[in-house]
């Protein structure tokens, strides 16, 4: 039914819809018509509104309790470990949902990588998703500085120094951002305020991001467009909720493993103590979701060209849609492009591993190539491989080859005119 | 008519863009502004450093405007070293005469210009500073050698109160 037909059967309904139409926004999620052959790898963006609905209300709890002071906020951080009921485990999901919200957004994003789904007519969402990873980024960072422990501090002062390789105004741009001479006080408290206001950000963008995704639709791991509704699509209510919920309990499962029974494994211990401007941790490493991010800063040795290739290295996914001049989507009928999507992954995992050793000897060296490599995938690569790559035949509909049960292809379709 | 004829409207148009334009900028300054340095972190400008008890080889960190200061009372080997560098070889090429006017005391911000962090004494393959976090390299001069930092630690603004006092800022 489309959203224009619908009208609710009660007469309170009736008169509510013709006054705001939140029942037909409803009847158009529920009905919300998506392709039948969406695989696991599908279900992350409802997981990820799950981290973010998270985030926001173990924040909303923890802020109650945390004082944004450079004198007191470590000592409240530890007053809510300790003496808050339940701060403890409040704190442990706030701190390890940030991790579990990059792993499900990287996957996300790679899953967007080999289906192609940043490709005509998904380009906005795509961009709008790049927006939202950006936000996101700035709200891990803001937060990690909070506790205000020896990483937060010293985190917060590498990253604020980035702005100072900008030529000429970079360092009043930094004087600004601090408040003062150096991270302090003032520092604090505006990253507090900004770090409670992004996630909100966030949601409006996910709302748009969730808006643009469907006017054409979801793509799906065939990667073709498909006619909706049809016998290639399944409604959203029931199909989609039950699958997504049983992947969401598992993703859960991984979740409360960290929150329990290794809560502080992706953090650092340096961070357990407080922030002291006098000192400097001796080997300072970002959260692991950044760490890619940071190998390429360092394997620059120039400063301001460091800061460029860290920032292109983000912001040149926004232009992909336009670098990836394929015709075809799925990196199932692109063998080649298959093969570069693997060797790509294997790449941006070394440059995380990379990030977290020291910038010294062969590990410079591998950060060196892998970096090289990740602009020559995205500047070289994708563009060639559009016009060379001899790419598969793809099928008609996403039930042409079940029906027809495979490479037959004339024969599947004779069967299915059949049918209809 | 073909002529155009809406010269008076066009005018009070633009008038009124430019006008509002103004005044959005005059009400969102105040809100950028408010994020620079406020009167109270201004306000502790300056700072006095007794350094009396400080031995030759040796450093005092200290902290002004939430930055630590090295005041570091050189060796006479430390100095020569310094002294005979050739400029040619330097990235930010600094005499050390220029950077340490008396020669046995060296006062500098000790913030590596890369990205901030703390470099450590006595490190490094100059025999000065070796900053932690990226790799730089500094001098007994306290002038970068190698590394990614692209300038020399800052001198800050001092002098000699008297014999044992420095005052810095």
């Amino acid at each position: 039914m489309s959203d224009l037909d619908y009208r609710p059967k009660s007469k309170v309904g009736q008169w509510f819809n013709d006054r705001l139409p939140l029942l037909t926004l409803a009847n158009h999620l529920t009905d919300y018509p998506t392709p039948k052959n969406l695989n696991y790898w599908w279900t992350f963006g409802g997981i990820l509104t799950f981290c973010l609905i998270t985030q926001i209300i173990t924040g909303l709890t923890l802020a109650m309790h945390y004082i944004a002071h450079a004198d007191m906020a470590f000592e409240s951080v530890e007053h809510i470990m300790r003496d808050v009921n339940y701060g403890w485990l409040i704190r442990y999901i706030h701190a390890n949902g940030a991790s579990m919200f990059f792993l499900a957004v990287y996957i996300h994003i790679f899953r967007s990588l080999f289906y192609g789904s940043y490709k005509a007519p998904r380009e906005i969402i795509w961009i709008i998703g790049i927006i939202i990873y950006l936000l996101m980024m700035a709200a891990a960072f803001m937060g990690y500085v909070l506790p205000w422990g020896q990483m937060s501090f010293w985190g917060a002062t590498v990253i604020t120094n980035l702005f100072s390789a900008i030529p000429l105004v970079g360092e009043g741009i930094v004087t600004w951002l601090w408040g003062g001479y150096s991270v302090d006080n003032p520092t604090l408290t505006r990253f507090f305020t900004l770090h409670y206001l992004i996630p909100f950000l966030i949601l409006g963008l996910v709302v748009l991001h969730i808006w643009a995704l469907h006017v054409p639709g979801n793509n799906n791991p065939v990667g073709i467009d498909i006619k909706k509704p049809s016998k290639d699509t399944v409604p959203f209510h029931p199909y989609i909720v039950i699958k997504d919920g049983f992947a969401l309990l598992m993703f859960m499962i991984v979740f409360a493993f960290f929150v329990f029974y290794a809560p502080n494994i992706l953090g650092h211990a340096d961070n357990y103590i407080e922030a002291n401007p006098m000192v400097t941790p001796a080997h300072i490493v970002p959260e692991w979701y950044l760490l890619p991010f940071y190998a390429i800063l360092r394997s620059v040795p120039d400063k301001l060209l460091g800061v460029v290739a860290m920032l292109s290295a983000i912001l040149i996914l926004a232009v992909l849609p336009w670098l990836d001049t394929s015709k075809i989507r799925s990196a199932v009928f692109r063998p080649l492009y298959k093969q570069f999507y693997w060797i790509l992954v294997a790449d941006v995992l070394i440059l995380g591993y990379v990030g977290a050793m020291p910038a010294e000897g062969l590990y410079l060296l591998v950060a060196r190539v892998a970096t090289a490599y990740y602009f020559l995938h995205f500047l070289v690569i994708l563009p060639v491989l559009g016009f060379k790559e001899k790419t598969l035949p793809v099928p008609l509909s996403i039930t042409e080859p079940v029906l027809g049960g495979s490479p037959n292809l004339a024969a599947a379709r004779n069967k299915e005119s059949k049918m209809e | 008519m073909s002529e155009k004829k809406t010269k008076r409207r066009d005018f009070l148009f633009t008038a009124t863009t430019a006008v509002g334009a103004v005044g959005a900028a005059a009400v969102v300054w105040p809100m950028i502004d408010q994020m620079n340095p406020d009167a109270s972190v201004k306000a502790l400008a300056s700072t006095e450093v007794d350094v009396s008890a400080l031995t030759p080889g040796n450093t005092l960190t200290v902290l002004w405007r939430g930055k630590p200061v090295f005041i570091r009372r050189r060796t006479q080997e430390e100095i020569d070293e310094a002294r005979k560098v050739k400029m040619e070889d330097l990235i930010h090429p600094e005499k050390d005469e220029d950077r340490a006017k008396n020669p046995e005391w060296l006062v500098m911000l000790g913030v590596c210009t890369h990205l901030g962090c703390v470099p450590l004494n006595d490190k490094g393959d100059y025999n000065g500073w070796f900053c932690p976090c990226h790799g730089s390299h500094y001098d007994t001069s306290g002038r970068i050698r190698k590394g990614p930092a692209p300038l020399n630690m800052e001198v800050p603004k001092y002098e000699f109160v008297n014999a044992n006092t420095i005052k810095i800022g």
